[in-house]
């Protein structure tokens, strides 16, 4: 291990926005927002703000010089609010003053005059009254009309889940500043250096080759620095370019909270169809996606829900149709699973209601379905690799689940206060952007004269050792020491026209497009050493611990004196290599197609102890089977499985976005909102399958960022079973997060008597 | 002339003459531009911004974790305040530093400085190591990437790997020095406060202040920005006690005591000794080492959870004015939301309760969304004294069920004097939801609040009595 972004992690030396060393005079920004959720904005009076001490300009919509524009899909969200107001948070002015506090005196000073209009939070009206951001979609496979009359058992439900804070521990920011020519060098805290670029520009109405962008790295993202990192960009961008004076904007925490969207809540409603031996004959599906006020990447997301409706289960006959709907809400967006995991969850629903409905253990339904070599997803792509029985089959042996019942019972029985449940969760999730044209990056490689390496692409590193990942690439291909490669920042100068860190895929994107640039300088590098040892034409030569080996034989050429001689021979010691993921498409006319390159299997099976006096819960344990393909980094990858599978489980759990019927949000600080913490960290434990070769991941390995959370989906059902064990027939609303008060309602509200509340 | 605020931070003397309310966090990363300190929340729900503050007693510094956002600078005046700079040593990282980069402890790299503060005070404050301990003393800090299993086993190796490495000496500075947890330089920490002059406070142009300042834990997540328009008074530098003695009867607690002083003194565990555990539910540790208990009760936040163990011990707050003291009790103190029995410039200086009788009972329910580091959905805390199976008197307090800390006057009445059995049990629930008006919040629902209560004040009989309650019959 090691990892120099660690090295500087825990000496505290890595630099995030906030801890630039700024030039003296910069300026500092704040946001004044709608505090009303839907209505017309009719003025914005900032004359009192103007007064404010120190306050060096306020910036309106009417004050943007190009277009007010910072929509990514669909163009439909302003910068600055300019005639209407669509949620609580949505920025209307920037104040810029000489501190931080006299900028947020000012935003306090400022007055909007704004007519309410009805207010939406709930997708399910938004549908009613026609409020979408986008068309419906539907996938079909099979013929679900036909397939009722063959089942034995058809369950009807309907299933919740909730929304989630990103809460990544740095809060958005940047700092821009001008650069001679009209141009602005921005430092963002982006997942997607080009969307910002992009935008900025578009503000700014100049050419994008004015906007440089700089990333060095993000104090956690999880998607929410994918889309919605533009804006504070551009408002930075936009406040500097017109003062032509360095502007730093940074979010205090609750800002962020209330500013930025979450995850997308979702309501769906389930028609699952069995025979009796619990095969699943028929699904139909429809999602209601709390969108928010814009669009946001929602649509994207809707998509990615579509094709893991089905998670990891063959089902013959589906018809599922997502409905992005358009509410008062901050616009939800991307968040780790991306759609995915909402998807799940209800298919999930779907086999544990109609479990409880045949008197089986929800197990057997899931176990029976699972999805084999060849197996055809909704959309049209077949299984390859097929991981989900192996992996399943290895949960139950590695860790021994019939002793874990045995004990689970054993205790049930023992205890009155306190009850166990377990639950399976199989996963299988799509890698690729399920946007075929994103799937595409580019590396530019330098080596020094001094032997050391220099890596470029647009993977920005936010905790998921992307650059770790990267480096092994280099120092794999070259033979050489890992400490003599060094990641750079992710930069628009350097490296052009990216895609955005994100879909899991920026590893095997940047990685392999990272490959090329080195087999490109090395295969010149070959040719330098052939001329040097005057080897003959059919004499095979490598580099193996930075020497020359030719024939299999070590000579004295070192790497170090191999490249000062590259140099000196007028070779080039850069490469510029491009990639794009071949055999992906798909066909959005007829849903079908071959979007992912390929996916990723799992199981985990999930315990959990509910205390039925008070209604709270520990998840004890979450131990799975993955499959990492064949790993290359397993420090890195085990690190995401585990910080993933807990962000699933707090999704499911703990955390709680709640806003009331204005659209205000209630959870608006770390104090309401909660993640899980040390103590709430269960019994961990990760298997990495073996045999399973990638062919099309970097160095035959799978991605990690995404998958493992939708692990967490089973500590739902694991605490729903123990409350079972308390209330043999309670039976449940699905609605997550199952939050103490849930339990507890649950528990008793529907037994209690002569309550005098 | 405003008064000059002198501290060590990490190696450096550190004079300033900014404002004493300033908080440190912003005095560390904007003037002092250490970065390494990080603004993650600014209420003390993240622990991004933990350092160690450590104070001279004798020839000893004792240090504590606390959260900078939420800490006065002028709190740091004589104190040696420890950054994540403070325990770099050159390109050497610590076994703590190395112990995270090991086991992968750390991704996205913002929350770690204030893990491996936090972790880094144990070893410093305690001389004995017990490795859950160690692993609980981060338990102020949130990190969102790792999922803090990673942690868990870093928090666990670090802590075998110092016990394993300390020596027999009998300075346990020197054997952390040698063990590679801190660097040499703690060793001159003492002398160097010893040598640092204070230059005394000016109270010639009295102002009266705005904010009276105790722990602050509270007041800096809301004030932060007024704070520094207006005049302070530290309370830690105005005579208001944090020792906790017992007289005539009576256990009194300086109202600056903060909630760790009370959870380590021996007086109380003593008397209640499963309170300390219990009381791990209030906060984190680095609130518990800043927040006070004289703090808790005026801040008058209906879910205070010390307030509510104070109520049902029937506390009185003993009140003090220029020299002019009077007491009320506790339960009398409370007039309606953050309304108190207090005027202008009234203080409270100490509060005391009896020292509890034989065969008398403490117990301290809470539930919160999540169980630690969070604010409570509904609490409640029971005192009972027996006589046989009788009891003979009771109180009964319930937070988060009405807009002030609330003693429940009449469950205390009805149970007094009663056996303890379901049927009593089940009628005092009744009577606790009657004297009860819950409000629907982002902590929970009215009907959840109050059905909650039943059930905690179940929990306090199972708990304390469970061979006369079990939970079928609460069904």
């Amino acid at each position: 291990m090691n990892n120099y972004d660690v090295i500087s992690h825990v000496k505290g030396e890595s630099q995030f926005v906030d801890d630039l060393l700024i030039p003296d005079g910069t300026l500092y920004a704040s946001v004044y927002y709608s505090e009303v959720a839907h209505g017309e904005l009719l003025s914005v009076d900032s004359s009192e703000a103007t007064t404010v001490e120190g306050v060096k300009g306020i910036f309106t919509a009417k004050d943007i010089p190009g277009e007010n524009q910072i929509g990514g899909i669909v163009p439909d969200e302003e910068l600055l609010a300019e005639d209407k107001v669509e949620f609580i948070g949505q920025p209307i002015a920037v104040v810029v003053a000489d501190s931080l506090l006299n900028a947020r005196e000012g935003t306090r000073k400022i007055k909007a005059e704004i007519n309410p209009l009805k207010v939406i939070t709930d997708p399910r009206e938004a549908f009613a009254n026609d409020n979408l951001i986008v068309p419906p979609r539907i996938f079909n496979l099979g013929d679900v009309e036909r397939c009722w009359t063959h089942c034995d058992h058809i369950i009807e439900g309907k299933a919740e889940s909730g929304g989630q804070e990103h809460l990544y521990l740095e809060t958005q920011g940047a700092f821009a500043y001008p650069v001679e020519g009209g141009g602005i060098k921005i430092i963002s805290s982006t997942q997607s250096p080009t969307a910002v670029q992009r935008v900025t520009a578009r503000i700014l109405e100049i050419p994008m080759h004015k906007v440089e962008v700089d990333v060095l790295r993000l104090g956690g993202a999880f998607g929410g620095k994918e889309d919605q990192a533009s804006a504070w960009a551009a408002l930075a961008g936009l406040a500097s370019h017109k003062l032509q004076k360095p502007v730093k904007l940074i979010l205090q925490r609750q800002e962020d909270l209330r500013m930025t969207g979450k995850r997308h809540p979702y309501s769906s409603d389930f028609k699952i169809g069995l025979n009796n031996d619990g095969k699943i004959i028929g699904y139909e599906v429809t999602f209601y996606q709390n969108a928010g006020a814009a669009a946001d990447l929602s649509p994207a997301v809707l998509e990615r829900t579509l094709f893991h409706c089905t998670n990891s289960y063959y089902i013959p006959n589906v018809k599922a149709t997502a409905i992005s709907c358009k509410t008062n809400l901050p616009p939800n967006t991307a968040f780790r699973g991306f759609g995915g995991p909402q998807g799940m969850f209800v298919i999930e629903s779907a086999i544990y209601k109609a479990a409880e409905k045949i008197g089986i253990d929800p197990l057997e339904i899931q176990k029976k379905n699972l999805l084999d070599e060849g197996d055809e997803f909704p959309y049209g792509q077949m299984t390859k690799q097929c991981q989900s029985r192996r992996t399943w089959n290895r949960v139950e042996q590695k860790y021994e689940v019939e002793k874990i019942k045995e004990r689970v019972n054993e205790f049930n029985t023992k205890n009155d206060i306190y009850k166990k449940g377990i639950a399976f969760m199989p996963i299988c999730f799509g890698i690729s952007f399920t946007n075929t044209s994103m799937n595409q990056a580019s590396a530019l490689v330098h080596i020094y004269t001094d032997g050391s390496v220099s890596v470029s692409t647009a993977a920005v590193e936010m905790g998921q050792g992307v650059n770790d990942k990267l480096r092994r690439v280099v120092s794999g291909i070259f033979s050489i020491s890992i400490d003599k490669v060094k990641t750079e920042s992710a930069n628009t100068t350097r490296i052009a026209n990216t895609s955005p860190t994100a879909a899991s895929s920026s590893a095997d994107l940047n990685g392999k497009a990272t490959q090329q640039a080195c087999n490109d300088i090395l295969s010149r590098l070959k040719e330098v050493a052939g001329e040097i040892l005057n080897t003959s034409a059919s004499s095979e030569i490598y580099i193996k611990d930075e020497f020359v080996f030719v024939n299999g034989i070590k000579t004295e050429l070192s790497w170090n004196e191999l490249i000062k001689t590259t140099h000196l021979n007028r070779v080039n010691l850069s490469s510029h290599a491009f990639y794009a993921t071949p055999t992906i498409h798909f066909d959005r006319e007829k849903e079908k197609g071959e979007p992912f390159a390929y996916h990723s299997f799992g199981t985990a099976i999930v315990e959990a102890t509910v205390d039925c006096l008070r209604g709270i819960y520990i998840i004890d344990s979450v131990k799975a089977v993955h499959d990492f393909g064949k790993s290359f980094d397993p420090l890195v990858d085990l690190g995401q499985a585990e910080g993933a599978i807990m962000q699933g489980l707090g999704w499911m759990t703990i955390e709680e976005v709640i806003y009331d019927e204005k659209g205000k949000l209630l959870t608006d600080a770390l104090s309401t909102y909660k993640v899980p913490d040390l103590h709430f960290t269960p019994d961990v434990q990760v298997e990495f399958l073996e045999d399973s070769e990638n062919p099309l991941g970097i160095f035959k390995s799978k991605a990690i960022g995404e998958p493992p959370l939708m692990y967490g989906i089973g500590g739902y059902f694991a605490i729903l079973n123990a409350i079972k064990e308390f209330r043999r027939n309670v039976e449940f609303e699905i609605s997550a997060p199952i939050t103490p008060e849930k339990v507890l309602l649950n528990l008793y509200s529907k037994v209690e008597k002569n309550v005098n509340v | 002339m405003k008064n000059q605020i002198t501290f060590v931070c990490n190696r450096e003397v550190v004079k300033t003459t900014i404002h004493p309310g300033l908080s440190l966090l912003d005095f560390l990363r904007n003037n002092l531009l250490l970065t390494g300190t990080k603004e993650g929340c600014r209420e003390g729900d993240c622990g991004a911004c933990t350092v160690l503050i450590g104070e001279l007693l004798g020839d000893k510094v004792n240090y504590q974790s606390v959260n900078s956002c939420l800490s006065p600078i002028g709190d740091a005046a004589a104190k040696h305040i420890v950054t994540i700079e403070g325990l770099n040593n050159g390109s050497d990282l610590s076994v703590v530093q190395n112990a995270f980069v090991e086991e992968g402890a750390s991704q996205c790299g913002f929350c770690t400085p204030g893990f491996i503060v936090s972790l880094t005070g144990y070893f410093l404050i305690n001389e004995k190591f017990d490795f859950d301990d160690a692993v609980n003393s981060m338990d102020g800090n949130i990190c969102r990437c790792t999922g803090h299993s990673s942690i868990i086993r870093a928090g666990r190796k670090s802590a075998e790997i110092i016990s394993s490495k300390m020596s027999n000496h009998s300075n346990h500075i020197s054997a952390l020095i040698n063990s590679g947890l801190i660097p040499s330089y703690f060793a001159e920490i003492p002398t160097k406060l010893k040598e640092l002059k204070q230059v005394q406070i000016d109270d010639s142009e009295k102002v009266s202040p705005s904010y009276f300042i105790s722990g602050g834990t509270d007041l800096y997540v809301q004030k932060w920005e007024d704070i520094l328009n207006k005049n302070v008074k530290l309370l830690s530098s105005d005579g208001i006690s944090s020792n906790i003695r017992e007289e005539d009867g009576k256990y009194i607690i300086g109202a600056n005591a903060t909630v760790s002083d009370f959870i380590n003194s021996q007086l109380i565990s003593n008397v209640f000794p499963f309170i300390g555990e219990q009381l791990k539910l209030f906060g984190s540790l680095p609130i518990r080492n800043r927040a006070s208990i004289g703090g808790n009760i005026v801040n008058a936040s209906p879910i205070a959870d010390m307030t509510s163990i104070l109520l049902a011990l029937d506390s009185t707050v003993h009140l003090k004015k220029n020299g002019q003291q009077s007491e009320i009790k506790l339960k009398n103190f409370y007039k309606g939301y953050k309304d108190l029995e207090l005027s202008d410039g009234e203080l409270v200086a100490e509060v005391s309760f009896d020292i509890p009788a034989q065969n008398s009972y403490l117990n301290f329910e809470k539930v919160s969304q999540r169980t630690f580091l969070d604010i409570a959905s509904a609490n409640t805390s029971i005192y009972i004294e027996l006589n046989d199976s009788i009891i003979k008197s009771c109180n009964i307090s319930a937070g988060g069920v009405a807009p002030i800390p609330l003693y429940l006057r009449k469950t205390s009445e009805f149970l007094t004097g009663k056996e303890i059995n379901y049927s009593n049990i089940s009628e005092a629930t009744i009577i606790a939801r009657s004297e009860i008006e819950p409000i629907s919040d982002a902590r929970g629902s009215a009907e959840y609040k109050s059905l909650l209560l039943r059930q905690l004040i179940y929990a306090h009989f199972v708990i304390l009595f469970p061979q006369l309650i079990s939970i079928n019959e609460s069904e």
